[in-house]
Formats: structure tokens, C-alpha cells, sequence
């Protein structure tokens, strides 16, 4: 059985312009002990879908339809304290940027202590124990003194570290990790990407990774979806999309990323931009920007299965 | 810590050094208390004999050195009109001012909170609008009509509560207090609430704005995504920063309160420090008029010194010894 199963997920924002679908019927799986990269540019739904998951939709954004299962539980329509025991217990969530997920006021001991009294009753030598082992994992040097401080004490590294640290309190079975390195210098994004590669793989917990890095993904991941305008338009496991793309935006993803020994030529692109959410162009969102577009592209296509991948193409790449 | 309050201690002298030489330099320009205290029939020699009692007949700067020397000894001066030490005059007065002030401030505090982050949280709701409909109300009616409008209702309409003066009072260390007296507060609710309105309007939406504002970052996210009940990040997480930019309105609120509770004073015929200063600059009462500015700086001076130490307890990130001015 799958641990997460999100199907025909639906996220709009309801803007004084009108509906905005940010998800658009996106469905994903994942596996016990999977790290799922889920990648597309910016406003693609990426965020939204993992926050989505959590439920984390704040009006005037909401959930119109769909299904996201965990485990054995319906997470849409779940009432608020059911929904609020899972999170941070079995589905944790890193954000992008560690200078703004820790409450400035607050120690760092209250914002973990707290996140141990949240889900289980235990005494405050136990959770201040077990707050230290944690920041101990994420390779904070002397937690017990780390411990008393604030924020604003800890380096941007430093704080995603320590982020880390509170998902990890309750070994969780899921973590969603939205860009987690985008906010951090590059030597660091190294460091925080090796650790969480390492937490993740010693406690066994599965991994969406949200990023716009390919790079990041192919030494990460086990399995990459693609998303674009709130649809997952590629998926599969991680080498065979990255060595060859299905979806004509994969490819356009790919030949974007600079590579080291590709001179100063001018950089690939896709031409044009993303297409507005607000209100959607009838058939493939891709297609005004899509050098192999035809016209049966005006019919939206649907997701073909083949050889344990998926593409939303009417007019694929002969990668297979 | 200590040096830093030391060090706004000396600016304290400074500014009410500064303070007394410009009061008491323009009360001088604006007219001879001796025309006005003395029978209007009484003879040039008469009138000489009282400026020469109550030390006017030196020159000004004279006159400003002898305040500051008495001034330095905790002498303020002889109130022209009452004969007795100016601040004796004021500090009797006080209690009257301080504990309407504070029941206002109480009366915001309390409401002004809970009805702002009640809108806060939910915008849409037709209670909050009518919250925030009645906040523009409050702040943009002005206070003497409000008042009388008060008086006309609870006063004279449903006669719940006496329109005027100031009821029985309870001593309460030294102090003479009417709110502690159940037939004192009642005289104390009218003019309290007269006060209040505007701050409570004002604290209503400035606690709406930071809850609006607070609510979308990411750290009250990630609350919620640790499983924290919604009374945790709404009572911890949102409460502890919210009250930051609400702990220095309310101490600017108190102190503005405190020195200008004049119109709501003569309304409502509140024998307090306000009243007593509109009669002093009348009958150019200088010691009075000059100690009532003093004392009102420094109490300004104070309720800041006192706002800038809870700054120091709400947010880690500010340490008074870093902190210049």
C-alpha cells in the first residue's frame, strides 16, 4: 500500500480577478521510504500542493476537490484536531526560507519543547532531552547552550538546521520539504542537502522535495514529477526522466539548467512565459509555448502510463 | 541595564531643564499675574507690595534662577493663587487624573485586544465589520461630543449613572482613590469610557492590522505544520509578536491620557489635574502651570523608560545596552 496517494487534488484561490486554480487536478504517489522530487518553475503549484497535503490552505485560498490519502486516512475533510495531530507528528513540513519559520520571540527550547507537548504527554526533562538529541542529529554543536538562545543568534544554515530538527522530533513517516535550500548559501545547501539525505534514509521516512533545482533532484531523488500550471505533466523514476524527458517541458527544463563546460554561450529558455491560472487556454497549458505543439494539442490531454512512467502529452518525445 | 537607565535619567534632567526655562519664559511674555490676582481697585503701591511678595518684582531671569535653585531642592514654587506648594496643589489633583486614565486604559486594553484580533482572524465575518465600522466611529467623533452624548444617555435618559463630579473616595496607599469605592467608580465609569473610546478604537485597529499582517508569515505556518493547537499559535506565537508595536502605542496612549484628559475633565466637571491646569494658565498661576508640565514630562519620560524595559522582555533581539537614545 502507498503511504500518499494525492489524486485530482484542486487548490484555487479565489482573488478579487476571479478563481485562480493554483493545483489543477494533480495526482502523485508515493511509496514507504521514497524521496519524490517534485519539480516545475515558479507558480507551477508546487507549494500549494504541499501544503495542500498538510492543510494548510488559508482562505481565500481552499481545497475544491480531490482526494489525498495517507496511509489509512482521508486527509481532505478530516476535521481540524484529527488534521492537527498528523501534522508535525506523521507529516512534517521544512519551508523554504529559515529566516522566517522560526518565531523570532521564542527560544529555540520553547519551539521544540512545544512541538514534543503537541503531540504526546510527556515530562519537560523528556522533551528538552529529546530537543537536544535532535539539534545533536542535525549537527548543531553544543545543543544544551543552542538550546536557550533565539533565532536571531543562529545563521540562516544554522536555523534550517534547526528546522530540520523540530520535523524530525516525531520521526515522522512523511516530510515535505519546500525548497529548503533555495534560501541558503551554496556551500551550505550542500551540507543541509547531504543531511537530509541522511536523516531521511537512517529513519526511513519518505521525502517530497519541492524544488525549481534539477540539479538538487538527480542526486536526491528516486522518483522526479514534473508539474506545470498546477498539473504533474511528467513522472517517473528520477535517471530515466532526467537522461530522456517525455514531456517537451522536461526537455526545456533540462536544456536550461547551465552547464559548467558550456562557455559563455547564451543559456537555453523556453520561450514565452507561464500561462495565467486565472483563466486557463482550453486544451494543453504548455502548448502556446511548445515548439512541438500541433492542433490536437486544444484537447486536453490526459496522463499515459508506460514502463511505470507517466506524461501529459499529446505529442511526447520518443525518449522510451 | 543600569547604565542604561542611568543614562535616560540624565536626559530626563535635561529635558526638564529645557521644558521649565521655555514655560517659564513664555507664561512671563503672556501677562502680569499681579493684574490679575490683585483688586482690580487696589493702588500702585498695593500692587508693588504684591509683586514684591510673590518675588515678581525681579527680573526674569532672576526669577527663573530662584525656581531653579528651590527647583533642585524639591521646591517647585508657591502657587499664586492658593498659597501653598505648587506641587502639593498638583500631586493632590493627581490621584483624580491617574485613576481615570487608567481605567480608560484598562477599559481599551481589555476590549481593544480581543475585539481586534477577533476581527483579525476573521475579516470576512459581519462581526468583524462592524467592529471596525464602529472603531472609525470612535476615533473620528470628537471627544467633548461623545461626552455629552454620554451624559444625555446614561446621565440624563436612563439616570444609570451621575453625569458629573467625582464621588466618595477610599485612601489606598496615601492615595485618594474613587474607583476602589463602588459608588466612586460609578462616578468614574462616564468619564473613563469618554477616554477610552479613542484609545480603544485605535488599539482595535492597530491589533487587527498586526494580526492581518502576522497571520501570513511563515513562521505562524510552520506552528501550525508542527500540529500546535490553534489556541497555542494564536495565544504564543501571534499574541508575543503582535504585542511588541501594542506595548509602545499603549504607553504613548497612557501618557497622552494622562496630560490631556482636559477636555473629558471639564466635561464631566472631573476635578483633576486637567481642570486645575486650564484654571492655572487662566489666572497665570506660573508655579502651577510650570510644575504641571514637569511633572507631566516626566511621567511621559518615565511611561517610555518603562515601555523601552518591555521591549527588552517581549523581543530577545532588543538589548538596552545596544540601544542609543
Amino acid at each position: 500500500m502507498k503511504l500518499l496517494e494525492v489524486t485530482d487534488l484542486v487548490t484555487e484561490f479565489h482573488t478579487r480577478e476571479g478563481v485562480l486554480r493554483a493545483v489543477n487536478g494533480a495526482s502523485l504517489a508515493l511509496e514507504r521510504g521514497e524521496i519524490l522530487g517534485l519539480v516545475g518553475e515558479s507558480g507551477s503549484g508546487k507549494s500549494v500542493t504541499g501544503f495542500s497535503i498538510l492543510g494548510l490552505i488559508d482562505p481565500p485560498g481552499r481545497i475544491a476537490s480531490g482526494s489525498v490519502r495517507f496511509d489509512d486516512l482521508e486527509l481532505l475533510g478530516l476535521p481540524e484536531e484529527s488534521m492537527r495531530r498528523v501534522r508535525g507528528k506523521r507529516i512534517a513540513m521544512v519551508f523554504q526560507d529559515p529566516m522566517m519559520t522560526l518565531n523570532p520571540v521564542l527560544s529555540i527550547e520553547t519551539q521544540m519543547m512545544e512541538t514534543v507537548f503537541a503531540h504526546e504527554a510527556t515530562t519537560p526533562q523528556d522533551a528538552r532531552r529529546r530537543a537536544i538529541e535532535a539539534l545533536a542529529r542535525v549537527g548543531i554543536a553544543s545543543p544544551g547552550e543552542r538550546l536557550a538562545q533565539y533565532p536571531h543568534q543562529f545563521s540562516g544554515g544554522m536555523r534550517q538546521r534547526v528546522a530540520i530538527a523540530i520535523a524530525l522530533l516525531h520521526k515522522p513517516e512523511l516530510i515535505i520539504a519546500d525548497e529548503p535550500t533555495t534560501a541558503l548559501d551554496v556551500t551550505v545547501q550542500g551540507q543541509i542537502l547531504y543531511e537530509m539525505q541522511k536523516l531521511v534514509r537512517e529513519s526511513g521516512a519518505s521525502l517530497i522535495w519541492i524544488t525549481h533545482d534539477l540539479a538538487v533532484i538527480a542526486g536526491l531523488a528516486d522518483r522526479i514529477a514534473v508539474m506545470y500550471a498546477g498539473r504533474i505533466v511528467e513522472e517517473g523514476p528520477v535517471a530515466e526522466v532526467l537522461d530522456a524527458p517525455l514531456h517537451p517541458y522536461s526537455r526545456g527544463l533540462l536544456d536550461s539548467v547551465p552547464a559548467a563546460n558550456a562557455g559563455a554561450g547564451r543559456l537555453n529558455q523556453i520561450p514565452g512565459m507561464a500561462p495565467s491560472l486565472l483563466r486557463p487556454a482550453p486544451g494543453c497549458a504548455f502548448r502556446e509555448r511548445c515548439t512541438r505543439a500541433e492542433d490536437r494539442c486544444c484537447d486536453p490531454p490526459a496522463l499515459t502510463q508506460m514502463n511505470g512512467r507517466a506524461v501529459r502529452c499529446c505529442n511526447p518525445l520518443q525518449g522510451a | 541595564m543600569t547604565v542604561y537607565v542611568l543614562r535616560r535619567l540624565a536626559q530626563t534632567l535635561l529635558v526638564l531643564f529645557v521644558t521649565s526655562a521655555l514655560v517659564f519664559g513664555g507664561l512671563f511674555l503672556v501677562g502680569d499675574p499681579v493684574e490679575i490676582l490683585v483688586n482690580p481697585n487696589a493702588d500702585q503701591a498695593e500692587k508693588l507690595r504684591a509683586a514684591a511678595a510673590l518675588g515678581l518684582d525681579r527680573s526674569v531671569l532672576e526669577q527663573y534662577w530662584i525656581f531653579l535653585r528651590g527647583a533642585f531642592t524639591g521646591d517647585l514654587g508657591r502657587s499664586f493663587v492658593f498659597g501653598r506648594p505648587a506641587l502639593d496643589v498638583i500631586l493632590e489633583r493627581m490621584p483624580a487624573t491617574l485613576e481615570i486614565a487608567f481605567l480608560a486604559m484598562l477599559i481599551s486594553v481589555c476590549l481593544g485586544i480581543p475585539l481586534g484580533l477577533y476581527a483579525g482572524l476573521r475579516p470576512a465575518d459581519p462581526l468583524s465589520k462592524t467592529i471596525m465600522a464602529g472603531s472609525i466611529l470612535g476615533f473620528s467623533l470628537p471627544t467633548f461630543w461623545v461626552g455629552l452624548l454620554l451624559i444625555i444617555l446614561f446621565a440624563v435618559e436612563l439616570g444609570w449613572l451621575p453625569s458629573t463630579g467625582r464621588g466618595p473616595t477610599v485612601e489606598f496607599l496615601g492615595l485618594q482613590l474613587s474607583i476602589l469605592h463602588w459608588e466612586g467608580l460609578r462616578y468614574a465609569l462616564l468619564p473613563a469610557t469618554n477616554l477610552a473610546l479613542f484609545k480603544l478604537s485605535l488599539i482595535v485597529r492597530l491589533t487587527r492590522a498586526q494580526v492581518r499582517e502576522q497571520s501570513l508569515l511563515d513562521y505562524i505556518k510552520f506552528a501550525r505544520a508542527k500540529g500546535l493547537p490553534r489556541s497555542r499559535v494564536i495565544g504564543v506565537h501571534l499574541m508575543k509578536n503582535i504585542m511588541i508595536p501594542l506595548v509602545t502605542v499603549i504607553g504613548l496612549e497612557l501618557g497622552s491620557v494622562i496630560a490631556f484628559a482636559i477636555v473629558t475633565e471639564t466635561i464631566f466637571a472631573w476635578p483633576g489635574m486637567g481642570k486645575l491646569v486650564i484654571d492655572s494658565i487662566f489666572q497665570l498661576d506660573r508655579p502651577v502651570v510650570v510644575t504641571y508640565l514637569l511633572v507631566t514630562v516626566f511621567m511621559f519620560i518615565f511611561i517610555n523608560l518603562v515601555v523601552d524595559i518591555l521591549y527588552s522582555v517581549l523581543d530577545p533581539r532588543v538589548r538596552l545596552s545596544e540601544a542609543k537614545g
